[in-house]
């Protein structure tokens, strides 16, 4: 009797109906969708949703289901062309005041998803998009660095009136000349002891004046590791803010990230995320002058420049600037402790909190203004050309009486909401960029190309399959059929797990699939001659079944397992579409290990298995 | 349906100086190929900039080289791909006057917009940048990837089997990859990720074919009484005909599907693959086994120590 044991039926059971479960997923296709999300500080209403309704109507633009919620409004289309016009639409008509984004709505049922059923991700190469590898240039981080620790020695220097002739960032580190031995001897424990990030060493020669600061290697670990956090951070939430469904951020190697936006085709976009900058301008307001006459007059003082604020009041702000932008340290939203209105809080760096110190230590009594600048690249047409600039607002967020004394500490109120609060901290932390970015890899894929792409892959997978289906089946008959049936289970788990695990598929994806195909049949054809040839040698037919499987597994298990290698060595030293492909064989090579012979054998046991006594194998 | 007889004994390893010699004149060819045409690297390797763009009209491409001249791209090398409508140009890697931020940003849009200003209206189908750094640790990687896989895997079958097959296998596998670039370099395809990952499955498949042959000659060595190393071979290699054909056609019907009907994306890989399993199929028959005669394998490097039996371990 051919045994199979009872927990073993179960087992394949069970797998093979989780399979079925977690691929269900895949044939709820994605909906072409739009999400619109609003720029600053405007709310998404039923007015709002009536004007967009509105305007699709007008462009007799068929959609459905329309959802608002969490600030922002989804809307339906049937396919990609009516998705792609009614962006056009909406775009036109609201302009910069809100975003809309492209986005492909899952149409998972609720309860499928709740168990972690999805469908397979689509790599770039099938959905369309934008894949960037940018460097984060840590040269320039780290001379920012040094800059920063350069101004702290002049501070503390200054603090303990120890004379100095100059700072000077080397090759080696930063060199402090003094002006004499004892002055050395005063300012080396200084150092030492306020400056903990430095190593302060006396630089032999030089007069005896000279000593050398290196700033800690776990130190410079750290700022680059934060360098790169932040730019990810900083990019995730722009990102996010842009409605762009499953972007992916994320850090490659020491320097690198990589950044990837399906269903993205417009290169602009990007360069929005990339190229805005936001910052801030500190600058005393001019108390000697009227704003609204200089005006409507035109004439400004010169010491001084004219500025709107948001309600569009003018405003003089001295041209002096106190603390700028790029000595921010951090900025974090939050509320006003004394008017329980939304702040940002600033902290500067050494040299922007001692500017501010110097300023607001002489100014209690009077007002600072605040200027916020925000540049955002741009492609516009100009005489029918198109010229890239970088739009620029300047605004005055807050001219506020100075009541105490502050260094690098404080806040900024007169923002309209958290939200603008929130978008405000985010954006200076984006402007303060701890180091520029170049872009070393872009790749974009057309939408069309995208559809195409999978169109292709099915087809080639469909016709392969058939093929194979075929060929199997009338050359090795009954066994040949339960192959094919232990094929189908293959494809079932492979896609299952494919789906469960998020893995992307990519095109080299698909045609990992297509091959595992083609070569899962080979367990199969090494049981299927094994039993064959232990027919022709004589053997009682259920005893040539039972050494064919066990003859067969070896030789099964060598072979797999050297494919197993190929796909780890493309997994490691690969990148992209090359390990969607090494997953898709891996995973491909242990089903169809498992479907081959456990499946197969647990079927064959079916058919032979009860019977008295088995006349022949169909093989 | 028996497509071979199965009591066939051809005697494959009677041919094998003839065999060896093509192999060997092969393997010459190949490697001259290599040095001298060399390997059309794909911009992923070299770094570079691939524009696809599409056109509702028929693109003339001496009038698309002429746009591109005009914005400072001398030279371009512009191809009509898939109908006149489609064009694909390559821009090297460093356009000179650009910094290499200006230059990213703006490649694609910088082509439309030439296009455009020349009349020509144009989508854009696909753009990849690949900075020259990216391009030649792609390179490398690549390299480190088919030399890592060949490692194991010769580790894998000396430790399974016995160093000679491990040897052999290895032979056959520098063998079976040599020839496959040879031939890509007579056939000037273009070489880019998909085409590494398609050597990369040639490795691990035809190692596969010499894993089953090695694991028959292995059970007949240790089962047959009498039989002489040549024999034993020859009977392995004619045991495991049927399977090894079978899977090749399957595995074939797979290939072509994907060659047919997979689109230019997975073209190059689908070719890699096919000529990869041809010649690994043969080499797998031709070239290995003659290595193992060669090398003198025998009855006793096979040799099970048999563990029912203690005592007689212990004897001398």
């Amino acid at each position: 009797m051919f045994d199979f044991p009872k927990w073993k039926l179960g087992l394949v059971v069970v797998l093979v109906l989780l399979a079925a479960l977690y691929t269900l997923p895949n044939i709820y296709l994605p909906q072409p969708s739009l999400l619109i999300a609003p720029n600053r500080d405007k709310v998404i209403d039923e007015a709002f949703q009536g004007r967009v309704e509105g305007t699709l109507k007008g462009k007799e633009i068929a959609y459905f289901n329309v959802e608002r919620g969490d600030n922002r409004l989804s809307v339906r289309f049937h396919d990609a062309d009516v998705q792609l016009r009614a962006a056009e639409a909406l775009r036109d008509d609201l302009k910069d005041d809100y975003t809309v984004a492209l986005n492909l709505a899952s149409t998972v049922p609720g309860w499928l998803a709740a168990i972690g059923g999805k469908p397979l991700t689509l790599g770039l190469d099938l959905q369309g998009g934008i894949h960037f590898l940018m460097e984060v240039d840590q040269q320039s981080a780290r001379h920012k660095l040094e800059e920063r620790y350069v101004s702290e020695i002049y501070q503390l220097l200054r603090a303990d009136k120890i004379a100095y002739k100059s700072v000077t960032r080397t090759a080696d580190g930063l060199l402090i000349n003094l002006v004499s031995p004892a002055d050395r001897s005063k300012a080396v424990p200084l150092l030492t002891e306020k400056a903990p990030d430095l190593m302060v060493t006396e630089v032999p020669g030089g007069e005896g004046a000279s000593a050398m600061a290196r700033i800690r290697p776990e130190k410079v670990a750290a700022a680059q590791k934060s360098t790169i956090d932040q730019n990810i951070t900083t990019l995730y939430n722009r990102v996010s803010a842009l409605a762009i469904s499953e972007p992916i951020i994320q850090q490659q190697g020491q320097t690198r990230i990589i950044v990837q936006l399906p269903g993205v085709q417009d290169p602009t976009v990007a360069m929005k995320i990339l190229g805005s900058t936001a910052t801030l301008e500190y600058r005393a307001v001019n108390e000697n002058a009227n704003p609204v006459e200089a005006a409507t007059s035109g004439k400004i003082p010169p010491d001084s420049k004219l500025y709107y604020n948001k309600d569009g009041q003018p405003v003089l702000l001295k041209k002096e600037v106190i603390a700028t932008g790029d000595q921010l340290v951090d900025a974090t939203s939050g509320m006003d402790s004394q008017s329980g209105t939304p702040m940002v809080s600033v902290r500067l760096d050494s040299a922007g909190g001692r500017s501010m110190l110097d300023f607001t230590s002489e100014n209690v009594g009077r007002r600072m203004g605040v200027v916020y600048i925000e540049r955002v690249p741009e492609i516009r047409m100009v005489d029918g050309k198109e010229v890239r600039t970088f739009k620029e607002t300047q605004e005055v967020i807050n001219d506020a009486v100075i009541r105490g004394v502050f260094s690098n500490q404080f806040q900024t109120t007169g923002l309209e909401s958290s939200e603008q609060a929130n978008n405000l901290a985010l954006l200076l932390r984006a402007g303060s960029l701890a180091a520029p970015v170049d872009i070393i890899e872009e790749r974009v894929i057309g939408p069309s190309l995208g559809q195409e792409t999978i169109d292709a892959g099915i087809r080639a997978l469909m016709i392969g399959a058939i093929a194979i289906v075929i060929f199997v089946m009338l050359y090795y008959k009954l066994v040949g059929v339960v192959t094919v049936i232990g094929l189908a289970v293959n494809m079932l788990l492979l896609i299952a797990i494919l789906s469960a695990l998020g893995a992307t598929l990519t095109m080299p994806g698909i045609a990992g699939i297509v091959l595992t195909l083609g070569m899962a049949v080979d367990a199969n054809v090494l049981i299927a001659e094994r039993i064959r040839e232990e027919v022709r040698a004589g053997n009682s037919p259920m005893a040539a079944l039972r050494a064919g499987y066990e003859k067969a597994w070896a030789t099964i298990l060598d072979a797999n397992l050297t494919h197993v290698f190929a796909s780890l060595a493309m997994f490691a030293f690969g990148s992209g579409p090359i390990r969607g492909f090494a997953i898709t064989m891996f995973v491909g090579i242990l089903t169809s290990m498992f479907s081959a012979v456990t499946v197969t054998q647990l079927i064959m046991a079916l058919i032979y298995g009860r019977q008295r006594k088995v006349q022949s194998i169909s093989v | 349906m028996e497509l071979f007889n199965p009591n066939a004994n051809i005697p494959f390893m009677r041919w094998r100086r003839i065999s060896m010699s093509v192999s060997i004149v092969l393997l010459l060819v190949s490697l001259v190929l290599l040095f001298t045409r060399g390997l059309d690297l794909a911009l992923d390797f070299t770094g570079g900039t691939l524009v696809e763009v599409e056109s509702a009209e028929v693109l003339d491409t001496a009038k698309v080289r002429a746009a591109m001249e005009k914005v400072g791209f001398e030279g371009i090398a512009v191809q009509s791909i898939g109908g006149a409508r489609e064009v694909a140009m390559r821009l090297p890697p460093t356009i000179s006057g650009l910094s290499m931020r200006e230059q990213q940003t703006q490649t694609a849009e910088e082509v439309r917009r030439a296009l455009a200003a020349e009349g020509m209206v144009v989508i854009i189908k696909r753009s990849e940048f690949v900075g020259p750094q990216v391009g030649k640790e792609l390179a490398e990687d690549g390299a480190v990837a088919v030399i890592f896989v060949l490692l194991t895997i010769m580790l894998y079958v000396a430790l399974r089997f016995e160093w000679r097959f491990g040897l052999a296998g290895i032979a056959g596998e520098v063998h079976d990859i040599i020839i496959t670039l040879g031939f890509l370099s007579a056939i000037g395809l273009s070489f880019d990720l998909t085409v590494l990952a398609g050597l990369l499955t040639v490795a691990g498949y035809s190692i596969n074919d010499k894993v089953v042959v090695f694991d028959r000659v292995r059970e007949i060595f240790r089962s047959a009484r009498k039989l002489g190393a040549e024999e034993t071979i020859n009977k392995a290699i004619n045991n495991t005909l049927s399977r090894t054909l079978i899977t090749g056609i399957t595995t074939f019907f797979a290939l072509l599907s994907l060659y047919f009907f997979g689109g230019p994306v997975v073209e190059g890989f689908a070719i890699t693959v096919i000529f990869g399993i041809v010649i690994g199929t043969l080499s797998s028959i031709f070239f290995c086994n003659p290595i193992l005669l060669w090398m003198g394998v025998s009855k006793a490097d096979l040799a099970q120590v048999k563990k029912e039996d203690p005592q007689l371990a212990l004897l001398p």
